[in-house]
């Protein structure tokens, strides 16, 4: 009755390693690496990635050993991340952003001619072994489509004919940095740690963007200060959280600082997952400094020595440049131990990736993945100011916010709360993409009308636009006298400019469904099943079979969302609910009008689908007739 | 901990709820009954099926009442149009992805989605299927797996995780695709799972459930040609009258008696004989490794879930483990060898169906080196591999025999209470409390203490070993020497004693370890619901039992006495050997180069987190 295992050689899939010895060394110092931490599994998980190309199932079992956890603990989490791969996904593999911007600015044309070039299709990897091709959620380039990664690196403002030229460097033997033949982005794009061709696209700067930012400035100052006076500045400023959700900065600090514990952390949230956002990776290029500074700021207000920085696995190609960052502030003693001079001032910051997925940038989700486990949002109360990160008081902040308290702390919240309006205090970082002259990174005081911003943009003749992303609102020109604040149009940056010419329905409203589907973690059954039904009536509606009664349905199903757990189902019906509040004529355009129901559904499709379902032999078919 | 209370407005009607108490729990004290549907008593609060929510005022969401928390003055409304309808949608969500042949199901009318959807209205979903289909996992010779059936509640895997860390089942996947899978699906009968059931035990569908032989033992009961016979473990007789309806925790012995023999069975005998047997041999086997400086802590081996786990996970102490069958297996070996030669009956021709409280006792039964009976028959009776049988040929879970009482028509309340057979159906006290955590420990310092020392009892009842703490101790003294024992239930507590072995640090002599919550009357295999409060009704039934039975020491059984006179001579002879010892395999985890059998990759394993 022996078990038996698919490791041996017989069952290896086509393409898969055998396992050998060696590989054992490169995975063991892997392990060590992490200090055999069982939590620090993300962390382990990537690098053997890095090393073998994707995860072999051999060297599943052998972390499983190491760790002395079981292997379904790691395939939890392996199999929850978008950029796991447990199969071969080719020497080259190419990851082509599939937003609703990236398809706006030509990414079907982009993707055929990858398929022709490499001869294989989306999702699979070329005979060769040479090319595999994936599409992925919104990578952080809207102002600079399409654009996909290629083995981390990123290629944007791709064209036909530069995917063919790609491709065939590629065939050819060059290697990829040969292939990006642009040349390098903008500012600190060009770096010999970063070389990309990334561009940051900052149209307006603000204090944050500002030049002139001298590093340690904030700590010097805050170093003289009493840790309670340092968060009562920031609750004068009235600042609240720039990741989207707006919770009031001061107060989270002050309640972590009042929460008993020999060891806090502070997180700086850079998961910026949300489609149409890309503003946290123009800092986090331009002002990773500032960041930094902001983090240890926090740690000193709250009495945290531990910082963690969580990055989406998308902006991979800044690890180099964020590394070097960090050490640069342990010599100037920004980072360390008796930070600038101050006795007992202990901080440093240590860097996280994520492997892909959108619902990691829910803090509780955040944290659960930086233990190295899956992203699920976890139960509140506790909140993670109470109970966080390995059950420790943890800030998580947001890194637009990090970065403004270093200002607030420079320039007093007073000179703060000048800017922005009453409610919403300061200034706000746009990322403005879509059907405009200007797409890029705005700093703006808060208390800008839609109108005013897309007349800074240079949109004209504009249908809609989403504020927030998809879990935003799709608002049309009769609202764009409306404000962005957080008492009226709040926004984590992400702003999409939708021109007239463009399908609101079949191009925005499906795509964001279809976001929130690959996205959901599956944990609440509400947000596993409902943007699925959703999409299904969509596609009803698109097909000219819709009814009336799909619309009210679609509403009332929305309301189901409500009963989920975190915000990503909260919101996950908003594209939805919104283009049918605001945009009602495009949907009554497209339904059999004057009819219950669709007479043309099809009974004999819709039993075999059922009993394939249930896994029995319909019967009524069993002539093998019927509707095929 | 925090005892303060604070007062809550439930319904309009004010009531206290302690601090920190789930909005959930206060309901319940308050006397409000919130349905639920993914959490589940003391193993998972996933917060995930949306069921339980209620409306709190000032809130902007409902609540879901398994984890939000009570506080001072807050006002809790559970049923309102809102709620029902968000309960309701709720439950067709699930159902748009659960089959619904309900008939063809082993749960049916023992299903808490079928419960709830009745319970809350729900006539049918408004919801189509949004998920594809997706295969059985039938590769375990005791649990089945359907994941169609599954509506990703976790209870299976936080059991699995956090009561037995075992995590031989988890999630797999993200959003519409996630599922419930063992590694790389490659099915828990090709993992390092303990079979031990309690995954079937906390599933409220019918996703995973025992692997059902009713059909077998019916076909083998209508052959004329075998003598098919009966073997009820002590768990069965407070478990099965649960399973027919009666209150959890009955004591029905002799209607559970009579329920066989209408069904068909030639002899209804019990396992508490073979538990005699085995305390006998345990015992002795403990006092010889006393005696002769033997490999100690001592540890039982009845419990085949723990036995499996201590061979995939601790591979290297498995030396510590008694020798000894369960008593499920000596009795298969008794039976087909004393028993057939004191009868004359072809033991190929005798059919051992065992009734457990467990589905590891599937496997058990199933374990290649449990053949002891054709090994001592082939040479006498020059027959060949092809006339070989197994000790036990079938094993029923309570569950499965309910469903036999039910489908012959036999009217379980209305029955005669009737005896087991003789000589196979005298057991005494002593073996009435295997059933139950600490039981086999305190059977076994009945007879260790009076072998020991040579003077009787004077109180036979060792109650540092009852109740259902996770970890017990005790110390015996035996004319002088003090025996320190030690008792665990759940695989949980099992790796705390097994890690002091592993260190060098255990202080004892010998060791009680079963796998389930509570012991046996806790298994896999019994009623379900089993909860913390039925598992102690079932407890307090065999400890009466126990207490009213007239011989209350296992060396006092005239019939073991009989048969060791008779058959195997003394304890840990010859014949004993042979057909009451046995040997374990070092399963390891998995190996993870090719080739290699496992067997160098010892090390424990616990869940992360």
């Amino acid at each position: 009755m022996k078990s038996t295992f698919p490791e041996s050689p017989g069952d290896l899939e086509f393409g898969e390693i055998a396992f050998q010895d060696t590989m054992i060394k490169s995975v063991s110092g892997i392990i060590e690496r992490y200090g055999r931490d069982p939590s620090r599994l993300m962390d382990i998980l990537i690098d053997t990635q890095a090393e073998f190309g994707y995860i072999p199932r051999p060297v599943v079992s052998f972390i499983a050993r190491d760790l002395t956890i079981s292997a379904v603990d790691i395939e939890q989490t392996l199999s929850f991340y978008h950029f796991f791969a447990t199969r071969p996904s080719g020497r080259y593999t190419v990851y082509l952003n599939d937003s609703v911007i990236a398809n706006m600015m030509g990414r079907e044309e982009v993707a055929r001619t990858f398929e022709r070039e490499a001869g294989c299709r989306f999702g699979d990897v070329s005979a060769d072994g040479l090319i595999g091709l994936f599409s992925t959620s919104c990578i952080g380039m809207s102002d600079q489509e399409p654009a996909a990664l290629i083995n981390g690196r990123v290629f944007t403002q791709l064209t036909p004919f530069r995917v063919k030229e790609i491709v065939r460097d590629l065939k050819s033997g060059k290697r990829l940095d040969e292939a990006m033949v642009e040349g390098l982005g903008d500012g600190a794009n060009a770096l010999p740690e970063i070389r990309s061709m990334v561009r940051n696209n900052i149209r307006k700067k603000g204090p944050i963007l500002a030049d002139g930012y001298r590093p340690g400035d904030a700590l010097k100052k805050v170093v003289k200060m009493r840790p309670e006076e340092v968060i009562a500045e920031v609750k004068l400023s009235n600042i609240r959280g720039r990741g989207g959700a707006g919770f009031p900065t001061g107060m989270k600090w002050e309640i972590c600082r009042n929460a008993r514990s020999e060891q806090k952390y502070i997180f700086c949230n850079a998961d910026e997952g949300e489609p149409g956002t890309f503003k946290d990776r123009v800092i986090l290029t331009e002002y990773p400094k500032m960041l930094m500074e902001g983090m240890a700021v926090a740690g000193y207000a709250v009495g945290a020595t531990q910082g963690i920085l969580y990055v989406r696995y998308e902006y991979m190609y800044l690890r180099e440049h964020l590394e070097k960052v960090i050490e640069g502030g342990r010599k100037k003693n920004y980072l360390g131990t008796n930070i600038c001079g101050k006795e007992g001032f202990e901080f440093d910051i240590r860097i996280q990736f994520g492997a892909g997925a959108y619902v990691c940038g829910e803090e509780s989700a955040l944290i659960e993945s930086a233990e190295g486990k899956r992203g699920e949002p976890r139960d509140r109360p506790p909140f993670p100011v109470e109970s966080g990160y390995h059950g420790r008081p943890t800030i998580v902040n947001n890194v637009e916010t990090l970065c403004s308290i270093v200002k607030i702390v420079n320039n007093g919240a007073t000179w703060y709360r000048s800017m922005g309006t009453k409610e919403s205090s300061g200034t706000k970082v746009l990322s403005i993409s879509g059907d405009c002259k200007y797409p890029g990174v705005y700093e703006i005081e808060w208390g800008f009308s839609v109108n005013d911003v897309l007349e800074m943009v240079g949109a004209a003749d504009v249908q809609a636009v989403q504020v927030g992303g998809p879990s935003g609102t799709l608002i049309g020109p009769n609202e764009f006298g409306r404000t962005l604040s957080y008492t009226d149009l709040s926004t984590g940056g992400s702003i999409i400019v939708f021109g007239r010419e463009r399908d609101l329905l079949k191009d925005v409203v499906l795509n964001f469904l279809d976001f929130f589907i690959a996205e959901s973690c599956g944990s609440c059954s509400t947000c596993r099943n409902v943007p699925v039904l959703l999409r299904q009536k969509l596609l009803k509606v698109l097909d000219a079979r819709g009814v009336p009664r799909d619309i009210d349905e679609m509403l009332d199903w929305s309301k189901v969302l409500k009963a989920s757990r975190c915000g990503l189902g909260l919101t996950a019906a908003n594209p939805v609910v919104s283009s049918i509040r605001n945009f009602r004529p495009l949907y009554d355009r497209k339904i059999q009008h004057g009819k219950d129901y669709d007479s043309s559904f099809d009974m004999l499709a819709a039993v075999r689908a059922s009993c394939d379902a249930v896994g029995r032999v319909p019967t009524l078919m069993a002539d093998g007739g019927g509707a095929a | 901990m925090d005892t303060t209370m604070v007062t809550v407005k439930i319904n309009g009607s004010e009531y206290p709820a302690p601090r920190n108490a789930t909005i959930l729990d206060a309901c319940t004290r308050a006397g409000f009954k919130v349905p639920t549907l993914c959490y589940c008593e003391d193993v998972a609060k996933n917060a995930s099926c949306a069921v339980c929510v209620v409306e709190v005022k000032g809130a902007k969401s409902l609540l879901r009442s398994c984890t939000a928390c009570v506080h001072e003055g807050m006002e809790i409304v559970t049923n309102s149009p809102r709620i029902r309808d968000a309960r309701k949608t709720s439950v067709e969500l699930l159902l748009a992805n659960h089959p619904s042949d309900c008939l063809a199901c082993l749960r049916n009318q023992n299903c808490e989605l079928q419960t709830l959807a009745a319970d809350l209205g729900v006539r049918g979903s408004r919801f189509v299927r949004t998920k594809k289909a997706e295969k059985l996992d039938t590769t375990s010779p005791s649990v089945h797996r359907d994941p169609n059936k599954c509506i990703l509640c976790g209870r299976c895997i936080a059991v699995c995780q956090n009561v037995q860390t075992v995590s031989a089942i988890g999630l797999s996947g993200r959003g519409i695709r996630t599922k419930i899978s063992t590694y790389m699906e490659k099915g828990l009968g090709n993992v390092a799972c303990t079979y031990c059931g309690q995954c079937a035990l906390v599933c409220p569908t019918g996703a995973i459930v025992e692997r059902d032989e009713t059909d077998e033992v019916f076909e083998e009961l209508s052959n004329p040609d075998k003598v098919v016979i009966v073997q009820t473990a002590p768990a069965i007789r407070v478990g099965i009258g649960e399973a027919m309806g009666l209150e959890p925790g009955s004591l029905v012995t002799g209607q559970m008696v009579a329920a066989l023999r209408r069904l068909g069975f030639r002899k209804v005998f019990d396992t508490q004989f073979a538990a005699d047997l085995t305390i006998l041999e345990e015992g002795h086997e403990l006092i010889r490794r006393l005696r002769t400086n033997g490999t100690l802590p001592m540890i039982t081996s009845c419990s085949p879930g723990w036995i499996k786990f201590a061979e995939h996970f601790y591979p290297s102490s498995l030396a510590h483990l008694s020798t000894c069958k369960s008593p499920q297996q000596m009795f298969g070996a008794v039976a087909k060898t004393y028993y057939a030669s004191k009868t004359g009956i072809d033991p190929r021709n005798i059919v051992v169906v065992s009734v457990m409280p467990c589905t590891a006792k599937k496997f058990e039964a199933r374990r290649p080196e449990m053949m002891s009976a054709f090994e001592y028959w082939k040479d006498k009776r020059a027959w060949s591999e092809t006339d070989a049988f197994y000790d036990v040929d079938y094993v029923l879970t309570t569950r499965e025999l309910a469903r036999m009482f039910r489908e012959t028509g036999v009217r379980f309340s209305s029955l005669p209470s009737e005896e087991f057979d003789h000589p196979l159906g005298e057991s005494t006290g002593a073996a009435v409390i295997f059933g139950a955590t600490g039981g086999v420990m305190e059977a076994a310092l009945r007879t260790a203490y009076e072998v020991v020392t040579g003077t009787p009892l004077t109180n036979v009842e060792f109650t540092a070993v009852r109740g259902m703490e996770g970890l017990k101790e005790a110390s015996v003294d035996m004319n002088g020497t003090v025996v320190k024992v030690a008792v665990a239930h759940t695989l949980k507590n099992a790796r705390t004693l097994l890690d002091q072995i592993e260190r060098g640090e255990s202080p004892y002599a010998f060791i009680e370890i079963m796998t389930c919550p509570g012991g046996c009357l806790g298994g896999g295999g019994q009623p379900i619901p089993t909860t913390w409060a039925v598992r102690r009704q079932r407890a307090e039934s065999l400890y009466r039992e126990d207490a009213g039975k007239p011989v209350r020491k296992s060396h006092e059984n005239p019939h073991i006495t009989a048969l060791y006179k008779e058959f195997l001579k003394e304890p840990l002879g010859d014949m004993s050997h042979h057909l009451l010892h046995t040997s374990y395999e070092r399963r390891g985890l998995r190996p993870w180069t090719a080739g290699s059998n496992g067997q160098q990759h010892a090390a424990s394993v616990r869940p992360a987190g």
